[in-house]
Order: structure tokens, then sequence, then C-alpha cells
């Protein structure tokens, strides 16, 4: 189900935006906008939707407009044109009561630099959404800590945010979006002010409890890694603009421009691909009803020194080597039983790359990638996955 | 320049004054009337209470928020002004001083609050901030006579004035130097203006304005001193005397009380920020 609709959002920064808004219509360059009127573009035509239970990464550099195009979503910024829909409901055209409303029970926020209140305890921090809403202290102390167990902060309440490290500051900040079971969390940024291993952890962390509770997550980021670890669809951000929608895989395997191509270049791509990514279709299979000779002629055929064995339906049953084929053929023998190996390393359509490559270096037979029915999809070779590793995507033949 | 007319801006200033005190001296009486049975009564009151109790207690304050030496200086410096005779007169200046700051605090921090969040009456109210910090205080004190009469109560108006900016300007810092993501922070999670303003912002902006309010104790307490020559009477008013009758010993004697009295404050309340 749909549950946020971004539709069409500008937000141009100054107070004299009409003229640029024409020229963002007319479709003139921020450069030219800012030069004639003094107008700078935060964000233009931006449009995208999102389902419910959806962790929807919005990725670019600096200055493209991500974090104006979140607090566009909450209201936080008033967009110059457009709408945002949540749950249909157009929020540009709500009463500022029913946005308060809004805010307190459907939407939470967490921030880059946490945003925890210095004067408050953990508990209280954690409790803040709860508290505006005029919530009974005791129903509020018990949600907060509920929401602090859920984040694995269970005997820090009574600290304050001085006393805890980033990491768990931000656990705090999810907590505290946690608290008030919003259908949608808004994060800024949230694990780029941590160090490389506690924001890996936090990832970990975060899909764990999305897991759990299934929220619509909106996610900024400005690294590629993380935005393919958290998203199940990425958005990417260029000078204000959107320029590119899709998931993790097309965004790898297909850029859409020149500006994706190299954002995407310094990505650890073994993280990123999985197995059905880089394999190829395995075309030469052979059947056991099939003979020694056979199955020597189509490894002939086609350059190889083994070939994988496969039922009617499809599904894996092994492979036979070049040798043992030979051998059997020699000794006049009409079928495969008896020589087909079953040691096949395996792989599922998303097992990720990372996982194979220790597999690849050794073994002397492709991998098998196959489904739960074992039904043989592809075949990962060196080459491919070398490819893939590599950035290219080209139609392979084994 | 010789032929453009002299500005008369000092017969305008009394045609104002002279207007405003024909059609509000009223107002400004009735004003006066309470302003002064609560500054009267405040004074009637400290001098009521045993000096030893509240040399005791001020000295205990002073150890809770400021520490051993200071508990210590105020227990001698108190003791010392009891000792020379100049107990009353230091409680009625403290008295002017608690009055004026108290309409400092009341009236400064609403408008500091009012300035931070309202560009159009931060642009109004910074330049009369800027004329009242600036203008000589005696050139306000003698006006005040005809609108509030002698005494204490335009002693602690005039106060008002003289010490009222900080107050203001710290608040205003105080309140625009809460972080942009703190105040994304109560906005997104669908805070109230007044639920900003008592749960973010002042909270957060505590610090800043009790600096400005430390400052607004040190300024009255100079003014309430000059208020003397409208006829304020307490320490201020031993040393008006004390110049007129040309008796340097006597003046001595009450500008050390106030000394001691500005440093007790100083340090008790530069300190109020720093505790919690
Ligand atoms: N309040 C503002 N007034 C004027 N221009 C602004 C304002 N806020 C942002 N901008 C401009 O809008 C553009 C987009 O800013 P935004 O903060 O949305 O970028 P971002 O992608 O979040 O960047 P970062 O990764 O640095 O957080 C930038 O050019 C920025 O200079
Ligand atoms: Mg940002």
């Amino acid at each position: 189900m749909e549950k946020l609709k971004v539709s069409n959002v500008t937000k141009i920064y100054g107070n004299n935006t009409d003229k640029a808004m024409e020229m963002v219509l007319k479709g003139e360059d921020n450069e030219q906008i800012r030069a004639k009127t003094k107008q700078v573009v935060g964000v233009r035509e931006a449009s995208f939707s999102v389902e419910e239970g959806e962790s929807f990464v919005i990725m670019g550099l600096s200055g493209s407009g991500k974090s104006t195009l979140l607090r566009c979503i909450n209201q936080l910024i008033k967009p110059t044109a457009g709408h945002i829909y949540l749950d249909g409901q157009d929020l540009t055209k709500v009463s500022s009561q029913e946005l308060i409303e809004i805010r307190r029970k459907r939407m939470g926020m967490v921030f880059q630099r946490f945003a925890l209140l210095p004067n408050r305890t953990i508990l209280e921090n954690v409790g803040y959404g709860l508290e505006v809403q005029g919530i009974a202290r005791k129903v509020r102390t018990e949600q907060a800590k509920k929401a602090l167990h859920m984040v694995g902060l269970k005997g820090w309440e009574d600290y304050y945010p001085h006393n805890l490290s980033g990491g768990m500051q931000q656990r705090v900040g999810i907590a505290r979006a946690l608290a008030t079971n919003p259908d949608i969390l808004l994060m800024d940024e949230p694990f780029s002010a941590l160090d490389p291993l506690i924001r890996q952890d936090m990832q970990d962390e975060l899909l764990e409890i999305q897991k759990k509770l299934h929220k619509t997550i909106i996610f900024i980021t400005h690294d590629l890694d993380e935005a393919l670890k958290i998203g199940d669809r990425i958005a990417l951000m260029k000078d204000a603009r959107i320029v590119q929608i899709g998931e993790p895989e097309d965004i790898l395997l297909s850029p859409a421009s020149d500006y994706v191509a190299r954002f995407v270049e310094n990505v650890n791509r073994s993280k990123a691909l999985t197995a059905s990514s880089v394999m190829v279709k395995p075309r030469s299979v052979v059947y056991p009803k099939d003979g020694p000779r056979a199955a020597l002629r189509i490894m002939e055929v086609h350059g190889i020194s083994s070939v994988f064995v496969v039922d009617r339906k499809g599904a894996l049953i092994g492979y036979v080597r070049a040798e043992d084929a030979a051998e059997a053929a020699e000794k006049g023998q009409r079928e495969l039983d008896g020589i087909i190996q079953n040691d096949v390393p395996t792989a599922f359509d998303d097992t990720p790359l990372s996982e194979l490559l220790d597999v690849l270096a050794y073994t002397k037979v492709p991998v098998a990638v196959i489904d739960e029915e074992k039904i043989l999809k592809g075949v990962l070779v060196r080459g491919s996955v070398i490819a893939g590793l590599a950035g290219e995507r080209r139609d392979w033949d084994e | 320049m010789n032929n453009i007319p002299r500005i008369p801006l000092a017969k305008w200033t009394d045609m104002a004054i002279d207007w405003l005190t024909v059609n509000y001296q009223n107002t400004t009486q009735a004003i006066s009337d309470v302003l002064k049975g609560a500054i009267v009564g405040l004074q009637d009151f400290l001098i009521s209470i045993p000096p030893e109790l509240v040399i005791i207690v001020v000295a205990l304050i002073a150890w809770w928020l400021a520490g051993k030496r200071i508990a210590l200086f105020s227990l001698v410096g108190l003791a010392f002004i009891y000792n020379i005779q100049l107990w009353n007169e230091t409680m009625q200046t403290i008295a002017m001083v608690i009055a004026a700051v108290s309409l400092c605090i009341i009236i400064g921090v609403p408008l500091g609050i009012l300035t931070a969040k309202n560009m159009t009456a931060h642009r109004i109210i910074t330049p009369i901030l800027d004329f009242m910090q600036t203008l000589p205080a005696f050139v306000y004190l003698l006006p005040a006579i005809p609108f509030f009469g002698l005494g204490v109560v335009p002693a602690v108006i005039t106060t008002l004035i003289f010490a009222m900016p900080p107050i203001i300007r710290l608040t205003d810092l105080g309140i625009k130097q809460v972080p942009e993501e703190l105040v994304e922070l109560g906005k997104s999670f669908g805070s109230t203006f007044f639920q900003m303003l008592f749960k973010i912002e002042l909270p957060l902006a505590r610090p800043t304005i009790l600096a400005g309010i430390n400052q607004c104790i040190m300024l009255s307490l100079s003014m309430v001193v000059i208020a003397a020559m409208i006829g304020a009477k307490g320490l201020g008013g031993v040393v008006w005397t004390a110049i007129q009758n040309l008796k340097m010993g006597m003046g001595f004697e009450a500008g050390v009380a106030i000394v001691i009295i500005a440093i007790i404050l100083d340090r008790i309340t530069q300190n109020l920020g720093k505790t919690n």
C-alpha cells in the first residue's frame, strides 16, 4: 500500500520565489536562477512514492538537497510548490493544528547530530514526544523504557546525554522516534557522525528493528554502501533533482548517468552485488539419461571441463567431470549414474557476492545458483564475477 | 549650514514631558503608589529581620552556590557592615535592587522572547535598548520626578530603564543560540509554541538569561546608588550626604559597604547558571 507520496515538490530558498519558480518550470539550471534572482533552489520537481513498510533511501552529495526534501515531508520546510500525501492526505493543505497532530502521532525524526536535550535525562529525552502529547507520566515512562530497551539501552534511563558515547546517543535518538510508535521514521544522516565500526553496528541494529516493526523509513545518507545496505529502494539526488530511483542493484548495474556511475565507482561492490546479478545463464546442462558421450560432446563444444546435471524439472543433481565422462565412455557405460559428483558449491539468488568470494577462489567447478526448489537458475564463473565487481555488465557466455 | 534654523529638540522634549505629565500623571501616580507600598514594605521587612539571621542565611546560600571562600567573605563583609552601623541603609538599598531586578525580569524576559521570535519587534526594540543604555542616567533621572515624585519609586523606575537592556538582549541571544537541530527536534515531534518555549528554548537559554540577570543586578546596584540624588536613601543616600557635607570618611565607609554587597551579589548570581 502506498504510504507516502511526494509529488513534484520544489523548494526555493529566498524571499522572492515567483520568478525563480518560473525559471524552474522552464527548466533553467540552478546556477542561472541564482545569478538572475538571488534565490537558491533546494529541491526541484522531486517525485516519488514509498510503500508501507519500505525503507526508502535518499542519497546524494553534500548540498544536493536531501535534508531539504526530507524536511518538506514533515513540513519543517514548506515546499514552494508540489504536494506531499500521507495516506492520501495532502500535508501541504492541513491546518497547523492537524499538522501538530500528524507530527506527534505519525512521524518520528532522527537527527544527524542526535539532537538530545542536554538538560534532560535519557528517559526524559526518549519520552519527549509522549510528553508533548500530554500523556500521563506513568504511561510515558513505561513506553519510553520499552523503547530504550528495544535499542539495547536498558539501565541508562537516569543518565544524561553527555554520559553516553555517540553511538549510544543515537540509539537514544532512535528510541525517542520509536517511543511514539509513528508510522514513518524520517532519518537525516543518522549514522554519519559515528565511527565506521559503530556505524555498521547501528545499521545492523536498524535492520533488526525494522524486521520487527516494519516502519516506513525515509533514510538519508551520502554513503552508497550504507544506502545499499539499508535501502529497499534508493533515490539519487544531484543539484536539487532526483536523478535516479531504483532498487540497489539497478543503481549499481545500470547507473542512469555518468554522475550516478561515478558515485557508484567507489562502492565495495562485493557487498552490494548478489549472486543473481552476476550469474550467467546455464546453457550447457545434461540430464541423467544422457550418456557420457553426450556429456563429453557438450563440454567440448563449450570448452569447459565439467557440466551440471539437472533433472527434468531443472533441479540440480550434481556435475560430471570431463575425465570421468571419458573413462565411463571408454568402459561403454550408457548412463551418467555413478560418475555424477554431488559436492557442487551452490548459492541462492540473493546471496551476497562477498560471501562467495572464498568459494570462488578455490573451486574447480563453477558455483551453481539455485532457488529454494533447487532449480538451477544460473552459474557463477570467475570471469562474470570479476566483471561484475569491476562494474561492467555484459552478457557473458560460459 | 547657517541658514538652516536650529532644531528645537529641547523645547520639543519639554513640551512632550509637559503633555505627558498633564495627561498621564494620574496613571503614573497610581503606579507610583502601588510601587511605593511594595518597595517600602520590602525595605521594612528586610530591616525587621535580625541582622545575625540575615548574615548567616546569606553565608549559607553563598556556601551552597559559590563555595567556601565567598561564604566566608559574606560572613565577614556583612558583619563589618553591621559593625559600622550601615545595616539599615544596606537593607534599603538591597530592597530597591530586589524590586528593580524583579521588575526587570518580569518585563525583560518576555521582551527578550518577543525579539527572538519576531523580527519586527527585534528591529524596533534593539535601537531603543541602545538608546536606553547610552543615554546618561542623569538625563532621565530628573524627568522621572514629575511622574513619580521623589524617593524610591523614581529611583527604581530609572534603575529599571538602566538595568533592563542586558536581560532583554541576553534572553534574545540565549533563545537564538538554541541549536537549529533542537528547534527542529521540538517541531518535528509536534510541540506547540509554548511547549517549544518552556520545554526547549528557555531551559537551554537558562545560563545565558542568568548571565543577563547577573549583569542586571550589578547595574541596578550602581544605579540605585546614583538615584540617591532624587531621594532614594539607602547607601547611596549616605554617599550623597557625605559628598554634600564633605565628609570623606563617611563617604568611604558607605562606598566600601557598596563594594561588599556588589561582590557578594555578583559571585552568588554568577554561579546560579552553573549549578545543575
Ligand atoms: N536555510 C537556507 N537558506 C538558503 N539556502 C539553503 C538553506 N538551507 C539549505 N540551503 C541550500 O539548499 C541546498 C540544499 O541543501 P540541503 O541542506 O538540503 O543539502 P543536503 O543534501 O542535505 O546536504 P548535506 O549532505 O551537506 O547535509 C544547498 O545548496 C544549500 O546551500
Ligand atoms: Mg543534510
